[in-house]
This record gives structure tokens, sequence and C-alpha cells, in this order.
């Protein structure tokens, strides 16, 4: 791989974007917006597959490293610009280029603003390729604040229901988050005097950092501060409010994006800086704490699982088994032990996988619902049914995204969550009480999915007073274009569930070396 | 070529018509109904063909076990390994299997012909096989519950095939969510194991474990307990029955498999594979017994009142498996499984009896039959001999397999024999009043007043089938467990090859196995009479109306967990409560604070408003604070 290619992956999407934008419909050039943008996040896509399986498992640590020393260059106040992926990173980075691509088929039928509507969708895309890749922190908190802006825009603008409304809740929340991150990158920066991730880290080896740390502010305290920031990311109970207003209202690729891409900004945040870093740094805090981590883990996904259960509208439905799902992710996060290194490390493996599987899984059921949407124009429960008859294709992948979502084995979501109950389960009584309630929200899982799948698409043709009736007979099932962007997403929850390795071999490295820097 | 490279074809073949199937179905528009079903009536018998070369090689001679296997992923010191693992009790799993399967598939040529999802349903049938196939041979207790879960999964879109019908959906979810409360508790105990260490997750080595006493007794009844959770769940056992009545809503034959070889024989399986660990824990293995002791009275109690001729196989089967638990639990091992493979045979043909009835009268409703028995001759004369078989009458089938059980449940509990007999009387009972019913008596008109003339006997790919069914439902039986040596077959030589798993039974134990004239002669006067009370109550009018309504009602649990848990605890409670939390609360939250917020914004904003004398005293009291502030950090040591 030439170098620089992980930068490209970043800034390609951000600047065809902003190409698009300012230049593609004027009266000397008019260029199709759609398969432009198609072709962009095609090449995505691919790149970012051939970095993922160019990622060589014998050296491990950080590889495709670009480095730019003069980012910011002040005399007290260096921060640089370094992107790389390790272990932890790469299987995101390919879910943002598969992610990226569907999104863009999802957008087929926008019509409204096209051309602002594209180039978000694509800075977005870089943006979030950014935060996983940057390995500086001012620079990740940098990206970390751009992804703000399309999607306020994104969702607002395109938005349905009360679209203002829950771009400004999102907007609120997440700046909340980003303020809290800023606090904590800065504090850390005046403990280390810098930005730069593994400088931190070796610092922290030398037990520099706690030393300065509990001269100004509690190391316990710093740790609080990203955990929340990345909690409301996640999110977890009782910050995730702003979720569900926020899917059910952005468009569908938004959605796909928010719920496959960015709610794992969150989790890997709470793996590359309160597991990563915090091991360097004070390791005796997550691991005292971890049984609190767990019970709230535990309740995140049964309070999520029983809410999701009365939801009637799809993508609320889906929105909110999400905060279910994310909090398996806290689960696996709390069955960290600062002696794992002799110990057993599947627990944060299964967080980390269950990042990439829960994006593709949702991503599917965000997408298989936009697509439902779109022909339907209606999300709500009660007033559909009976669309396998018109929709056996949709049907059958939504079918098989819910047994991914409830865990079936053969699917990858199993194979995250087996890590996790795993990891977690023998941690300690406190630890194994969490990991059997948290498993009992899988049965629930069944229960809402089932019922969702029974209601929605199994069943008679609707009738009477239904909008939906009116319109049954001129239902469509999938185009081509369409199908491709499904099964490609289908085919990455089927692979990863019968060969795991594919992704657990990379994270393997990513998580073992957090106990061997 | 190895057995075991024998075992992956078997696996493969329906694994491969399911995929050419599945695949053709979603992105081909070619017409694969002249394929779909052929090719697994093809690959399921050929399937069958290896099964019987392998088990006709095996069981006269000194058969042990071998196992292979390959890593499927590792994470730390956290590995998982696949495999096969193939002793007596996997092949005589898996030729059950697909040898009813084949069946099973010819009948569907015909009964599925006319249906729209023809080709979705062979798709189906044959993912169901090859899951079934995979939870027999496997060799990990992950791939265990990998291929547990799969059988589950693909029962679930069986079952709810008509998606039309809302009845057929509404049992496939109850069939799935009942038996993954079951799983709920498989999978703790399997994460039990798995705390111990990863290794142990391999059957061989989990057997070792527990012979050689490497874990605690209490973790051990833990995980034996938390096993047979997951096996009352899948083998419909009391308290996680219900689901398997309604199950009747797929087409009959998916419950003709559903009950015979694959599904809830998944769960006397789990048990027999677990067998060293049961049979180690005394709670475990008695709490088993009990378990099967009260379903199989239990079930029975509510065929007897049952109208639809569906619904009595199912509680028969449920019964019956309480029989397979029964004998597990007082440490029958070979017989349980005997029992399992005889059983196998004649349920699935009065399945497809059933189904072959309700072609001809298109409802299986039993009181609106009735003298069937002249026009579908061989309909009645195969369902007559799988059901004498059921009933245990010798020399049938059923009556060596059930012969054998009670004799070992003799030896271990009083009450559980009695338990056993009186579940003998029940089953004659309520078999002769269902065969009775259907097919004596005069025609009542079937479901839309069908003239009596134009009754038929079933196409004869239907009925093939069921003849070739009723030859094992009859002779089997007498060759497997024999009680006189048979030339080249030996005495006993089902049960005798069972007991000579060395993984199992490390320590080779040489019980001899006799036939007991007395028992055998009680537990056929018992079912003779159960016969005779059926017949002597269908022509006088006993009418216990107590009794009926409860066993009519299925003892209410349908309303218990339905009604009172699901609706009223769960829905109506916990679940309004958490949503009145939610918006209240948690979501008001931030309403709360960003109107706060914009309280104390307005209020500030009189300090910046433009006049100058407030803005001056604005600037002085600032300046007071900073000044104080400056003082107060000296003052508290600041440098």
């Amino acid at each position: 791989m030439p170098g620089g290619i992980l930068s490209f992956l970043i800034f390609f999407p951000i600047i065809s974007g902003i190409l698009i934008g300012i230049f593609s419909e004027n009266k000397f050039l008019k260029i199709n917006i759609k398969k432009t943008s198609l072709l962009i996040t095609g090449i995505q896509l691919i790149l970012s597959i051939l970095i993922y399986f160019s990622y060589d498992k014998t050296i491990g640590g950080f590889q495709f490293i670009d480095y730019f020393d003069s980012w910011i260059p002040f005399e007290a106040f260096t921060a640089r610009y370094i992107v790389g992926i390790d272990g932890l990173s790469a299987p995101l980075v390919l879910l943002t280029g598969i992610l990226g691509f569907c999104s863009v088929i999802a957008s087929m039928n926008i019509q409204l603003r096209q051309k602002e509507y594209f180039m978000w969708l694509l800075v977005l895309q870089g943006v979030v390729t950014g935060v996983f890749a940057s390995l500086d922190l001012l620079l990740l908190f940098v990206f970390w604040e751009a992804e703000l802006i399309p999607m306020y825009f994104l969702i607002s603008i395109w938005g349905s229901g009360r679209a203002h409304y829950s771009a400004m809740k999102f907007l609120i929340f997440t700046l909340t988050s980003g303020a809290l991150l800023l606090i904590g990158i800065i504090s850390l920066y005046f403990s280390t005097g810098t930005f730069v991730m593994f400088d931190i880290t070796e610092l922290g080896l030398s037990g520099i950092v706690n030393s300065n740390l509990s001269l100004a502010i509690p190391a316990i305290f710093i740790f609080f501060i990203f955990f929340i920031g990345f909690a409301i990311k996640l999110p977890l109970f009782p910050v995730h409010s702003w979720l569900p207003d926020a899917h059910t209202d952005a468009p569908t690729a938004v959605s796909i994006m928010l719920a496959g891409v960015l709610l794992k900004m969150g989790g890997y945040g709470l793996l590359r800086i309160n597991v990563d870093l915090f091991h360097y740094i004070d390791p005796s805090i997550l691991t005292d704490l971890g049984p609190y981590f767990a019970i709230i883990g535990a309740f995140s996904v049964i309070y999520g699982a029983i809410l999701t259960i009365q939801q009637t509208d799809l993508k609320r439905l889906i929105a909110f088994s999400s905060v279910s799902h994310m909090g398996y992710v806290i689960l696996g996060f709390s069955s960290y032990s600062a002696f794992a290194s002799v110990g057993s490390t599947e627990g944060l493996g299964g967080t980390a996988l269950q990042l990439f599987t829960h994006g593709t899984i949702t991503g599917l059921a965000f997408l298989l619902v936009g697509l439902t949407y779109e022909r339907t124009h209606t999300r709500y429960i009660p007033h559909l049914g009976g669309l396998v008859n018109k929709m056996p294709l949709i049907t059958t992948f939504f079918v098989i995204a819910g047994f991914a979502s409830l865990g079936l084995p053969g699917l990858s979501g199993f194979v995250a969550e087996l890590m996790i109950f795993v990891g977690t389960f023998k941690m300690g009584s406190l630890y194994a009480v969490s990991t059997i309630v948290a498993v009992f929200g899988v049965v629930l899982a069944a229960g809402y999915t089932l019922w969702m799948i029974q209601r929605a698409y199994f069943g008679k043709e609707v009738k009477g007073d239904s909008p939906v009736a009116k319109i049954f007979d001129q239902l469509t099932d999938l185009n081509k274009l369409e199908l491709l962007s499904v099964v490609i997403l289908t085919i990455t929850i089927v692979v990863v569930g019968i060969y795991p390795s594919i992704i657990t071999d990379v994270l393997d490295i990513g998580v073992g070396e957090i106990f061997t820097r | 070529m190895t057995n075991n490279e024998l075992v992956w074809i078997i696996f493969l073949l329906p694994l491969s018509s399911f995929l050419i199937n599945g695949i053709l179905i979603a992105f081909t528009k070619f017409n694969i109904k002249t394929i779909s079903g052929p090719l697994n009536v093809l690959t399921i018998g050929s399937s069958f063909l290896i099964c019987l070369f392998i088990l006709i090689n095996g069981i006269g001679s000194s058969f042990d076990y071998q196992s292979g296997s390959f890593q499927w992923f590792s994470f730390g010191i956290f590995e998982i390994t696949m495999g096969i693992l193939l002793d007596p009790l996997t092949l005589i799993m898996i030729t059950v299997v697909t040898g009813i399967s084949f069946l099973i598939q010819i009948y569907s040529l015909a009964y599925m012909e006319h249906d729209e999802g023809y080709s979705r349903y062979f798709t189906y049938m044959a993912l169901f096989t090859t899951s079934m196939l995979g939870l027999v041979f496997s060799k990990n207790l992950i791939q265990l519950f990998i291929f547990w879960e799969l059988v589950g999964a693909t029962s679930y879109l069986l079952i709810g095939f008509w998606f039309n019908k809302q009845s057929a959906i509404k049992a496939a979810k109850k069939a799935f969510l009942m038996t993954r409360i079951g799983d709920f508790g498989l999978i703790i105990g399997i994460l039990l194991i798995a705390k111990q260490g990863s290794q142990y997750l391999d059957i061989t080595q989990f057997y070792i474990a527990v012979q050689n006493g490497i874990f605690t007794t209490e973790i051990l009844t833990l995980v034996g307990l938390l096993v047979v959770i997951g096996a009352v769940g899948k083998s419909a056992q009391f308290p996680l029955h219900n689901w398997l009545p309604d199950a009747m809503e797929g087409p009959t034959p998916v419950s003709a498999l559903l009950h015979s070889a694959t599904m809830v024989t998944a769960g006397v399986f789990l048990l027999a594979r677990m067998f060293p660990l049961i049979s180690a824990i005394e709670i475990v293995s008695t709490t088993v017994a009990y378990i099967g002791g009260f379903t199989l009275i239990f079930a029975s109690t509510m065929a007897l009142v049952s109208n639809d001729i569906k619904r009595v196989l199912a509680y028969s089967s449920i019964s019956q498996l309480g029989y397979m638990f029964l004998a597990l639990g007082t440490g029958a091992y070979g017989a349980a499984i005997l029992h399992l493979f005889t059983h196998a045979w004649f349920k699935a043909l009065l399945f497809l009896g059933a189904g072959s009835v309700g072609h001809a009268v298109h409802t299986f409703d039993m009181t609106k039959m009735g003298g069937l028995k002249d026009h579908m001759k061989i309909t009645y004369w195969t369902m007559i001999l799988a059901a004498i078989s059921l009933i245990g009458i010798f020399p049938f089938s059923g009556f060596w397999s059930k012969d054998e059980v009670l004799l070992g449940v003799s030896k271990d509990s009083n009450i559980l024999f009695l338990m056993g007999l009186f579940g003998v009387i029940l089953t004659g009972f309520y078999m002769t009043r269902m065969m009775l019913m259907t097919f004596f008596g005069d025609f009542k008109g079937g479901e839309s007043g069908l003239e009596e003339k134009s009754l038929h006997e079933s196409p004869k790919f239907m009925i093939y089938p069921m003849i070739l069914l009723a030859i094992p439902s009859v002779i089997i039986g007498f060759f497997v467990s024999s009680p006189i040596d048979l030339g080249i077959i030996d005495k006993h030589i089902m049960v005798s090859f069972l007991d000579h798993n060395k993984l199992v039974f490390p320590d080779l134990h040489h019980h001899e196995i006799k036939f007991n004239f007395l028992l055998a002669i009680v537990s056929s006067l018992l079912a003779i009479s159960g016969i005779l009370i059926a017949i002597f109550t269908s022509r006088s009018n006993i009418d216990l109306k107590f009794a009926r309504k409860i066993l009519v009602n299925k003892y209410y649990l349908d309303y218990l967990y339905e009604e009172i848990i699901t609706e009223n605890l769960f829905y109506k409670r916990l679940v309004k409560l958490l949503d009145f939390i939610e918006t209240n609360f948690i979501d008001k939250a931030s309403h709360i604070l960003s109107n706060s917020l914009r309280w104390v914004s307005n209020k500030f904003a009189i300090t910046q408003n433009g006049q100058l004398q407030i803005q001056s005293i604005t600037f002085f009291i600032s300046l007071l604070i900073i000044i104080a502030g400056y003082f107060s950090w000296l003052y508290l040591g600041g440098n």
C-alpha cells in the first residue's frame, strides 16, 4: 500500500464532496451527482477493503501511519497530524467504507437539494473515518466535532417529522459530549504535554502521568469526563434520549450512518481512551469499578429492550433496540481487568466486534425499513401488514437482519455477544449476575423482533382505512442497485457469523496490544 | 474414506440443497419448482444411504467413537474448536434424522404440489435437516448450541410457513420464544462451563473432566439443572410444553418431521449427550425423571379430550418424550434412545396419516370425520399399525422400547414406575379414541359438507412413504431389541451398542439385559385395558364436566402465560412503567435542563442590556467577585 493511503481515505470524500457542492451544477458543467457519489463511495469501499486486508497481522501495531509534524506549530503547543490504524480501528474503518457505500445507494430517491445532500453525506463519511484513524487526541477531537455539521443539516433539512427539533436535540447532546471530551483531552495535555496517544502511553508507563495528574485533577475524574462523553454518543441509559428522535426523523441514509458508524465512535472512544490510555494512566479505576459498569450495561440492555417492545414506529423500534444492543458494549467494556494481560481479553474483543456487527446488522435493518418506507409512505406498524406478498425479497432480508439482531448463531451478532458473555461472566459474581440479566435481553430481543416482523411484513395484506391499503397493489420489491447494497451487508453478516476469524484475528491483535505496548 | 469424511458428506449434501434452492429463489427468475423437491429427495436420500452404510458396518463390531476437530476461532486464550463426534448415539441419531426426513420429502412432493411456496418449503426443509444433523454430530458445546438455535429458527420458518395466516405466524413466534426461554438456561450453563476454561467446551474433554472430578459438585449441579432447562424447552416438557400443540399450524409433513426426528428430540438428545453429567449428580437426574414422569401423565390427560387429530398426536409426542426423560433420569440411557428411535418411525407415520386424512376431509377436527376406514384403506391400515405400536402391544416396535424404559425405571423408583405404568393406560385410551373418532362410525361431513362418495385415498407419493414407514413401525423394535439372538443380529443389539460407548461409560460395564416377562404381561394388560375403556366409553355417555373443562382449557396454562404474565404483568405493568419513566423523567430531564438554561440566560441578559447604569453595576459587581475570589484563593493557601 502506498503511503498517504489513509489520509486519502479521509480527505478524498471530503474534498470531492465539497467540489460537488460547489461545481456540480453551473452553466459550464452538469454532472450526475448520484452516479458520481456512488463512484466516490465505491472507491472508498474498495480502498477500505484493501486497507483492511493488507493490515499486516504478523507485525501488528499501528500501520499506514501518515505523519505531519507541524500541523499547529506553536512553541508551547504542538499538535501533530498523525493518522494510522491498528487492530481496534481497522474493522471500523472497513465498516465505514461499507456503510458509506450503502448509504449512498439508499439515497437514490433524494430529490430535494441534491448537491448539498450528497456533499454533506460524503463529508460525513470522510470525517468519521478521520475519527477512527486519528492517533492525536486533538485531531480526534476536531473530527469528532466536525461530524456534527453535516449531521445537523442532513437531519434538519432532509428529515421528516419533527426534523428541526430532533436535529437540535442531537446537536446539543453531541456538543455536550464533545465539550466533555475537550476537557478530558486538555487535562491529559497539561499533565503530559502531548496530544499524541502513544506518547501518553509511554509517559504513562513511566508513571509520570499519574503523578502529574494527581496534583491537578484526580485521574478518576478525567476517566469519568471521558466516560460520560462517550456514553452520550454510544448512547447509554440515561443519556440516550436523543437517539430515538434523531433516528426517527433522519432520512434513511443518515439513520444508517448514525446507527452504523456514529454510535460506534462512542464505543471506539471507550476502548481507545478509557481502556487503552487509562490502562497506562491508572488501571485500577476500571478494574475496581468494573462491576458497576456491568450493572449499568445490563440495565441498559433490559431497559432498551423493554421500551423497544412497545414501539409502533419501525424506525423508532430499531433505534430503541440500538440502545439495548449498546448496553452489551458497556457490559463487555466492564470486563476489563488490569491483570488481563495474564488473564483473558475476549470481553473487550467482543465489545469491539459488537461495534462492527451491530453496525452492519442495524445498518441493514435501517436500510430495509427505509426502502419499505419509500414504498409505503408510513412506518406506523398497525398500518402495515402482509408486505411479504409484494416484497418477498425485502421481507427475506429483513428476517435475516432480525435473526442477526436477536443473536441467532451463524450470523455475526451471536459471535460478538457470546464473546462478551463469556468474557464478562467469569470475572466475578456481580459480573455473572449482570451477564445473566443481559442474556435475558436476548430473549426479549427475540420477542420484539419477531413481533415486528409478524405485524409489519407477515399476515394478511392490510385492508380498511390504512393508507397502505390503497397503494398495496403498486408496491414493488428491491431493484438491482438496492439489492446490491442489501446483499453486501448480508454477506458481511453471514461471513462474520460463519468465519469470525476474518475480524477477530485483527481484533485479537488490537486488544492484545492494549496490554503489551 | 474414513467415517468422519463420510459424516461431512452426510452433512454437506442437504446443506448444498439448501444453498442451491435458496440462491435460485432469491436471485433468479428461474422456475425451480421442477428441481427443488427432487433435489431434496436426492440429497437427503443419499445421506440416508451413507448413514445406513456406516451403521451396518459399525453396529456389529466393537464400534469405537471417532472425532476430529479444527479451530473455529480464537481470541487470546479463549478458543473454540469445532468438529465431528461420531459415537453410537450420533450414529443412531443421524440415521433416524436422514431416514425419516427422506421419506417425508417424498411425501411432501405430493402434499405440497399445489402450494405457492413449494420451493421455499423445500429450501427450509433442507436447512432443517442440515441443522439437526449438525446438532447431533457436534463435538463442541458452542457448535452444538449454534445448530440448536438454527433448528429453532428453521422450525420458526416452517411453522410460520403460511405467513398469510395470522395464527401460523403467532404459533411460530410462540414456539421460538418458549424454546428461547429454555435456550437462555442452556447458554448460561455453557457460560458456566466456559468459565472453567474454554477447553472444556469440547464435549470429550468435558466428559473426562466430569469423570475425573475436576469440577466441584455445586458447579456440576448448576450446569446440569441449566442444561435441563434447555432440554425442557426444546422437548416441550412441562412447564414449557404449550408451544408444541400450537405448532400444528405449519404444513403437516413439517409436524411429522418436527415431532419424530428433529426439533423435539433435540432436547432428549442433549440430555443423552450430557449423560455423564446428568447421571453423576443425583439432584439433576431426579429432576429429569420427575419432569418426565409428570409430563407424560399431564400431556396424556389433555390428549384424552382433544378433538383435533394433530393435537392428540402432539400431546402424545409430549407424553412419549416424557418417557424418554423418565428413562434418562433413571439411568436407562440405552432405553431412552431406543424409545426415541422406535417412536420416530411410528410418530412420523401417524402424522403423515393425519395429513392424508386432512387431505381428504379438509379439516383436522375429528368431530367432523368418522367412517373413513372404508374410503381410505391404506391410510387406515398403516395408521392402525402405528397406533398399536405407539400403545405398545406385543410384538410391535413400541412394545419393545416402552418395555425397556419401564424395566429401567422399575429398578430405580416405585413412584416413577407407577407413573410410567399409568401412562400406558392413558396412551391406550387416547389413541383408541382417536382411531375410533376418525375411522369408525358414520361420516360426519368434513369441513364443508363433503359427499361421502367423494372421499378418496391420497395420491401415491403420499401413500408410499406411509407404507415404507409402516414396516419399521411394526418390526424394527423386535430387530433392534430382540430378547433372543437372531443369528446375525444379537439380542438387545441397540441398547448394548449404546452401552458400549467408551466415552460415556469409560469403565465398560457389562450389565446383562434381561427380558422381564412379568413386566411385559402387566404393561400389555394395562395397554389393552386402556383400549377397552376407550371403546366402552365411546358407547356410553359418561361426561365428567368439571375435569373436562380443565382439560379442554389445557389446565389454564396458556391463559396463565399469555393473559396474566405476558399481557397483564409484562405489557400492562412493566412496559407501561418504563415508558412512563422514559417520557416523564429521562426525556423530560433534557427539556427541563434546556428550559432552565433559557430562563437563566433570560435573567442574565438584563445585565447586558446596554443601559449605562445597569452596565456599570454589572461591572462593579463582577470586579468585586474577582477580587474576592483572588483573596479567598490566597487565604486558602494558593500560590
